[in-house]
């Protein structure tokens, strides 16, 4: 399958890309891994002029940690996530999501920042960004600005970020030395979108729960955040009535489409298994 | 559409060539560069048949297009026989262990594995199923491919030994 032409593009500065997306509106589109717009392109489901490849922009690469927070930049990749010692000791979910990501062929082209921004609630990283409260730092021709990631998500393919925007970082509060997490996720088969898939973050101290953050994967036509089954956890011991509640509560916000990966009911309860699974494994991480 | 200038290195040669932006790497391989070693199987970024190496990562060369590998090195099929023309030890085991039936996924699941093995040159079986994931075969039930590979991870590891 051969996708429309277009005009390549590959800066090598933030500003020059951000340029050439003012210059030619929605006639334009980034690229980072390609491994979500390319294939559209090829199904000539997405028709662009141009095509701004983000790869030599090397302001948009790397992981630091500053001030409480970790900080990824947008073209990191998921194998790069995977074996980064920083996330491995700070933040191990990004790594157990990336290893459920598609295959080794797509994690080293795949980015953080185009999974965050493509808009797909196929896509695993958002539910993971809003479990860990992350924020989004956008450029466009008038600047800087920050969109957290629970507010970033609209619709299906529809996000926060204007055709003038690029998405240059991932800015993550470091999770809690002790924290418990997980990622739990059911496909089909490797490479495929989950029927179902739930992000779970926790805390405990004494034995209690002191926080807790799950959202949910491809049930609905965003990532989910919980915020009421999450609220459900906090101040128990994380025992059977608090899971059985949280539980029921994410099953109560999904909205699937029925699909070949199963009917509504389907995917709904298949949500909750997850939900369940991924507390069980945070809890039994939590220190 | 005007044509892109395209530099890389492909199997240690430097190619200098013009391309639409809109080819894929694929066929810029297949049909411009005569390597038809990568084989088109799903078209699609599922299947793994298309499977390159380029600035050492395993890539689908379905889902890149030529300007995206733009000054990168590649190794295709063509380029892991030994300078001599011996067969790769790979390869060596792959005929030898049956990791083949029909072969159309051979070029992608011995580039990827050569890959996997750089990375990690002692994988267990599992680490290798894992590591060849993105390579579908529908003829050999994956069996003899782990077996070949695991082979040629010894070899490797027992030839290296012996030199220290």
């Amino acid at each position: 399958m051969i996708s429309g032409s277009f005009e390549y593009h590959r800066p090598s500065t933030l500003d020059e890309a951000v340029g050439l997306l003012n210059q030619h509106g929605d006639d334009a589109r980034v690229v980072a891994g390609g491994h979500s717009l390319i294939p559209m392109m090829k199904l000539r489901l997405a028709n662009l002029d141009h095509l701004v490849d983000l790869q030599s922009i090397d302001s948009l690469r790397g992981v630091t940690e500053d001030g409480g927070n970790l900080v990824i930049g947008a073209m990191t990749t998921q194998n790069e996530l995977i074996g980064n010692a920083v996330l491995a000791a700070k933040c191990p979910i990004l790594a157990e999501t990336s290893l459920q990501i598609a295959d080794p062929q797509v994690r080293y082209c795949g980015t953080i920042g185009g999974n965050v921004a493509n808009g797909d609630p196929g896509n695993d990283m958002p539910a993971v960004m809003q479990a860990l409260d992350a924020v989004y730092l956008a450029q466009g021709p008038n600047g800087a600005r920050e969109i957290a990631a629970r507010d970033f998500y609209e619709g299906i393919f529809f996000t926060a970020l204007e055709d003038n925007e690029i998405i240059t970082a991932v800015r993550i509060p470091t999770p809690q030395g002790g924290h418990g997490h997980a990622y739990e996720k059911q496909k089909r088969k490797t490479g495929d979108y989950a029927t179902a898939a739930a992000a779970v973050v926790l805390s405990l101290s004494g034995g209690n729960c002191t926080a807790a953050s799950i959202a949910l994967t491809n049930v609905g036509d965003t990532p989910l955040y919980a915020t009421d089954a999450s609220a459900a956890l906090i101040g128990t011991a994380v025992d059977q009535g608090a899971v059985d509640n949280a539980v029921a509560l994410a099953e109560g916000i999904t909205n699937p489409a029925a699909d070949t990966r199963g009917p509504v009911e389907f995917r709904t309860k298949i949500a909750g298994v997850m939900v369940r699974r991924a507390i069980a494994r945070a809890l039994s991480r939590a220190r | 559409m005007s044509k892109l200038a395209i530099k890389m290195t492909v199997n240690g040669t430097e190619i200098e060539a013009e391309a639409e932006p809109r080819m894929l790497l694929i066929h810029f391989l297949r049909e411009d560069l005569n390597l038809t070693g990568p084989h088109i199987g799903c078209d699609t970024s599922h299947c793994g048949a298309c499977t390159v190496d380029l600035n050492g990562k395993s890539v689908k060369s379905c889902t890149i297009f030529v300007g995206q590998a733009d000054g990168a090195d590649i190794t295709t099929i063509e380029g892991m026989a030994n300078a001599d023309g011996s067969l790769h030890v790979l390869q060596d085991m792959f005929r030898e262990h049956h990791g083949l039936q029909c072969g159309f996924c051979t070029p992608g699941m011995i580039t990827r594995a050569h890959r996997l093995l750089q990375e990690n040159p002692d994988p267990s079986d599992d680490e290798i199923r894992h590591g060849i994931s993105g390579n579908l075969c529908r003829c050999t039930g994956y069996q003899n491919i782990v077996k070949a590979i695991r082979a040629a991870a010894d070899q490797i590891n027992a030839a290296k030994e012996a030199a220290e």
